[in-house]
């Protein structure tokens, strides 16, 4: 599924992360451990394509990369990858509907209602297309935010710090809506967390290290 | 979902500096509306009451004063002129045409215009009803006259002597409406025609019967001369022709209305500058608006570009929104402005005064438009230039 090799990242003349060698196969779930500052939120982006490494490959879906011109690379992370914040992130000006449609279109992809909706009932909160962000409960904002990341059927579903600041009811929800969607579209699930609770559950495990 | 839609989302999001953006804006591209609604209909009207005029003579006096009385009947005349030495003038060899006018009185404030048919026929008049007067004391009215006096074919009045309606009236010497014209949208709709005669008949010490009556030409005096010039090169003598008689002054209509509008010029320049102000005023909120709603919707524009959206594209979205602003502001400010001379049309209507409509369109108002465009385009262009640099990475890390 994607591919990173000899990845390092400096930011201001420091080194805030260091990767010899990490290969992941299609439809995994793997965690990214580490205490804060390892570097994982730099991992994510690396391999989303927001931040271009100092130095390292990257191939994800097959596609390398560093070939990617900028407004490309925006393109194929729209196409391929849904990213979950910690913080959501629902854009506030528009519908559950709208927040989902704009990612079609942001993506370049057809606008299809009827998979907005489906998505939308697939997660329990169908009824919710026309509410605005701020009328949602965290459950349902989190929601929606799972349903935006997955709606244009991505092959790599990356989320960071998903479940911090929940009690463990809600911390084991989170968790189980993001495995079942990225199954549902046979993604890569790739998880950023410091959280131990979700530690058990998945084997696959990126320790990162600490650095001063 | 597109770039349209999704501005639109935004602007709805925060009304109330949608709202002061759109009425600045709006405000400054209505009052610009109006002026160049009313000063191209005034200079149309102006023009086309002198057409055909190439100099007027008349007594000694201010030129301008000479033009607003007898072109424009705004003005109380300098005075008048023998009846001799204006035949003298309409006789001449550069003369093409010549129409003498009779002033001095008026009915319920407009005035009664002693003339010969050709003035009527200057104007391409129609008759709306009756005939044109033929014998002393019959009076055709204009047709804003016939209108506001509800005076009808076959009707009497007096005249009042001076412009105003408080003059002293020559109730002895009634008038008989004898014709009315159509509308014609220029300077006979508001005025009373009647031969010369008639005006003299009135003021003379000792008035006979109307039928009987045969004025002495030699001590016989009219106000003005209208003249149409046989060639251009009598624009170089005829003035100085009629200047050099002590009695007579000439005066151009193109350029006293020249004149006149560069004085009244300098108030609109204040007004125009002053609606620039506010669109300046509009295109500086259009800036703080977008630069604002720039660092509200930090996580916004990041969330959009990690959906997918280029830096180009989130650029464009500031931009749309900097246009969409400016586009609907322009198009409050130019429906107002033709709301607002229409309703000052109506409003000088009541005052007989000149005609305005709000219900035409001049093309300046494209450039007009274009000009606020420009402004509100030129005001999203450094917040969108700052959306474009945005590090999404790091904004992301951030929050």
């Amino acid at each position: 599924m994607f591919v990173l090799s000899g990845v390092r990242h400096e930011f201001d003349g420091k080194r805030v992360l260091d990767l010899a060698h990490w290969q992941v196969v299609r439809g995994e779930t793997w965690l990214v451990l580490g205490p804060s500052g390892s570097g994982k939120t730099t991992l994510l982006h690396i391999l989303a394509g927001i931040l271009r490494p100092s130095a390292g490959s990257i191939t994800v879906a097959g596609q390398n990369l560093a070939t990617l011109a900028a407004g490309d690379i925006d393109r194929f992370r729209g196409q391929h990858i849904g990213i979950v914040l910690q913080r959501l992130h629902l854009i506030a000006s528009l519908t559950v509907m709208n927040n989902l449609l704009l990612a079609q279109y942001l993506a370049g992809l057809p606008q299809d209602r009827d998979r907005a909706r489906s998505v939308l009932e697939n997660l329990g909160i169908g009824d919710k297309a026309d509410s605005s962000p701020h009328q949602l409960s965290h459950g349902q904002a989190q929601r929606v935010a799972v349903a935006r990341a997955v709606i244009n059927r991505p092959q790599l579903l990356l989320a960071d710090e998903p479940t911090s600041n929940l009690d463990d009811a809600r911390c084991r929800e989170a968790f189980e809506l993001l495995s079942s969607q990225a199954a549902a579209c046979n993604a890569t699930l790739v998880i950023a967390t410091h959280d131990q609770r979700i530690r058990e559950r998945v084997s696959n495990r990126l320790t990162l290290e600490a650095r001063a | 979902m597109n770039l349209l839609t999704v501005s639109l989302a935004y602007l709805r999001s925060r009304l109330l500096g949608t709202a002061l953006v759109l009425t600045l804006l709006a405000l400054g591209v209505a009052t610009i509306t109006l002026l160049m609604l009313v000063t191209t209909q005034l200079e149309e009207r102006m023009q086309r009451d002198a057409r055909g005029i190439d100099l007027v003579a008349g007594a000694k006096g201010s030129p301008l004063q000479i033009i607003l009385s007898a072109i424009y009947h705004l003005d109380v005349p300098t005075g008048n002129i023998p009846l001799a030495q204006a035949n003298e003038i309409a006789k001449h060899r550069m003369v093409k045409k010549a129409i003498p006018l009779a002033l001095g009185d008026s009915y319920q404030g407009f005035r009664i215009v002693g003339t010969h048919h050709d003035y009527p026929a200057h104007y391409g008049a129609q008759l709306a009803g009756g005939v044109l007067w033929q014998k002393p004391m019959e009076a055709v009215l204009g047709a804003e006259v016939a209108a506001k006096s509800g005076l009808a074919l076959g009707a009497t009045f007096s005249g009042a002597h001076g412009l105003g309606a408080a003059g002293a009236e020559h109730g002895d010497a009634p008038y008989q409406v004898v014709g009315v014209l159509a509308p014609s949208g220029s300077v006979l709709d508001r005025i009373v025609l009647t031969g010369i005669e008639s005006v003299w008949f009135v003021h003379d010490e000792a008035h006979g019967l109307a039928d009987n009556y045969r004025p002495d030409p030699s001590e016989r005096e009219i106000t003005a001369l209208l003249i149409e010039y046989a060639s251009p090169l009598a624009a170089a003598m005829l003035p100085r022709y009629i200047n050099n008689n002590s009695e007579l002054q000439s005066a151009s209509p193109a350029y006293e209305t020249a004149r006149l509008f560069s004085i009244v010029g300098v108030g609109v320049d204040v007004l125009r500058g002053f609606a620039l102000v506010l669109i300046l005023g509009a295109g500086l909120s259009v800036f703080v608006a977008l630069y604002h709603a720039l660092e509200e919707r930090r996580y916004d524009l990041a969330i959009m570009r990690t959906l997918g959206a280029s830096a180009r594209r989130v650029m464009a979205l500031l931009l749309c929104e900097g246009l969409l602003l400016a586009g609907i502001g322009t198009l409050f400010g130019i429906a107002l402005g033709h709301v607002l001379t229409a309703a000052l049309g109506v409003a000088l209507r009541q005052a007989q005064q000149v005609a305005v409509t709000g219900w035409i369109f001049l093309p300046q108002e494209l450039w007009l438009a274009a000009l606020a465009l420009a402004v509100g385009i030129l005001a999203a262009l450094v917040p969108a230039w700052r959306a474009y640099r945005t590090d999404i990475a790091a904004t992301l890390a951030a929050g």
